[in-house]
């Protein structure tokens, strides 16, 4: 299962499993990430599960389509890393993915 | 207020116990919920979850564990049946009861039941809960023909999971058009075209008289002008009814909803209410209103939690709401009640456009189909970050953007 970490807005840092097919949002929440809210339930359409990729991930997760982009513009501090974790699937390419939450409410 | 109990484990009453304890409680706080499943998501259950291989566990808003670690009772598959506000106790259908400091009322709705003769054959499923999803699902799975009685979003989004995965679908509306107590006509025939180019037929401006069994298990829908439809999956989406029961009868004031105040409180100053159930006040509009959707339980839940927490703060957020059909996303901002006129921008398609809804010079809402960009600069300009003018609204080469950015 690939391994996915989580770094909160305190830097505490979640090292977790999160199976392949699952979205980065579920992977935070399955294992009680702190600040991915995630309310309309990964609809892209609240922007409250917006994290930053890892720079040494930045380019092979890619960017945002045009939804996530615009929804993006909703979040609080973007920056050229920033995604909706619930648009990023999680498959084996992604393990050791290093994710930064970001300030969601 | 140390002990808050929680009536109602739906999204609103998950979020009044995070902020309770994000706030700074630290009493006890029981959230009691009816269905047997903990907290969930429903949006996805007439999309996602309804077209797929979509595990149960995947709607949960937080793990089982979660609800430890923030030490809430969740109570699941339990019914309060009675308040007694003299005694500050809610009674449970087992018999126990609950003594509260504060108590909040996060009920939900319940769908309305289809008013017809025959309407208890087995093919007839509703979509409000998860037991709901799980037997349309059921049902969908082996139905060739699907009869949709509604032509809301409930009914749409159905429509559209069922047909884009190659079930012959019929929509009957009793209204004249599509969706017609929240859009105007324009939005109704732009859907009502979707819908029919993807080969869904759709019969608007009649009712439905009754169903019958066709003598092999599957249903005759009759129509008022004669026609029959059968089907192997009746799905009725014809709205819902706030679940105020309990509040009435405590002597709550509830009209089409529980009555609150613009800081959720009902009318005992022990007792909140957020979500779908409230009939409630906004400072952004001027008219009280109810409505069913993830923003209102989320916002609602957190003022009514920060009264709670004796820090009111006045509702004043700015209601979204989002449906998607096919290929389409449709995004509201924004309440349209009042408008006196709106403007198009861009052209009806697929490709994308919205509908910006003033009264006087005062931008309302905004619709937008397949236009995220518009929806989210929407937001800003209706909760009052900068004023528009219709010109500006309906000018696709104006960039919308500089209103933000000109001040």
């Amino acid at each position: 299962m690939p391994k996915i970490t989580y770094v909160d807005v305190d830097g505490t840092r979640y090292d977790c499993e999160v199976a392949s097919g699952l979205s980065l949002m579920e992977g935070a929440i399955n294992n009680g990430v702190p600040g991915i809210l995630a309310i309309c339930g990964g609809s892209c359409a609240c922007s409250t599960c917006h994290a930053y990729i890892d720079e040494a991930w930045a380019e092979r997760v890619g960017g945002p389509n045009d939804i996530e982009d615009a929804t993006l513009d909703l979040a609080n501090d973007r920056r050229p890393t920033s995604r909706l974790t619930c648009q990023v699937q999680v498959d084996d390419s992604l393990d050791g993915l290093v994710v930064h939450v970001a300030k969601n409410d | 207020m140390r002990r808050i109990v929680i009536v109602g484990a739906g999204q609103a009453g998950l979020q009044v116990a995070e902020s309770l304890r994000k706030g700074g409680h630290d009493g006890a706080i029981t959230l009691v919920g009816e269905e047997r499943w903990p907290p969930y998501q429903r949006p996805p259950l007439s999309k996602k979850y309804l077209a797929g291989d979509f595990a149960d566990e995947r709607l949960w808003f937080r793990p089982y564990e979660h609800y430890a670690k923030l030490d809430v009772d969740l109570r699941t598959a339990t019914r309060a049946t009675a308040i007694d506000r003299a005694a500050r106790r809610v009674g449970l259908a087992s018999g126990e009861s609950l003594e509260y400091d504060g108590l909040v009322l996060t009920t939900g709705t319940r769908v309305r039941p289809l008013p017809v003769p025959g309407a208890d054959h087995p093919a007839v499923c509703y979509l409000r809960g998860l037991d709901d999803a799980q037997r349309l699902k059921a049902r969908l799975a082996s139905a060739r023909r699907v009869v949709v009685i509604g032509g809301g979003f409930i009914g749409l989004e159905v429509a559209a999971t069922a047909r884009a995965d190659g079930r012959e679908v019929h929509v009957v509306e009793a209204l004249d058009r599509l969706m017609a107590r929240v859009m105007p006509p324009l939005l109704s025939d732009f859907f009502a075209a979707l819908h029919h180019e993807r080969g869904v037929a759709l019969h608007c401006g009649v009712q439905v008289s009754g169903l019958a069994d066709d003598g092999a298990g599957a249903a005759l829908v009759t129509l008022a002008d004669g026609r029959q439809l059968a089907a192997d999956l009746v799905v009725a989406g014809i709205g819902v009814l706030p679940n105020q029961e309990l509040a009435a009868a405590a002597g709550l004031a509830c009209g089409n909803g529980i009555e609150v105040d613009e800081f959720a409180r009902t009318s005992d100053p022990h007792i909140v209410a957020a979500g779908d159930c409230t009939w409630h006040r906004n400072r952004l509009f001027d008219v009280p209103h109810r409505l069913e959707s993830v923003q209102n339980a989320v916002d609602q839940a957190k003022v009514a939690a920060a009264t709670l927490l004796g820090q009111p703060q006045a509702y004043a957020d700015l209601p979204w709401f989002w449906s998607d059909q096919f290929d389409v996303k449709l995004q509201i901002a924004g309440l349209s009640t009042g408008f006196d006129d709106y403007v198009l921008r861009g052209t009806p398609s697929s490709a994308g456009f919205s509908v910006f809804y003033f009264q006087g010079t005062r931008l309302l809402a905004v619709d937008s189909i397949n236009r995220p960009a518009d929806h989210m600069l929407a937001r800003r300009l209706i909760a009052g970050a900068a004023p528009i003018s219709r010109a500006q609204a309906g000018d696709p080469a104006f960039d919308l953007k500089t209103l933000l950015t000109a001040g």
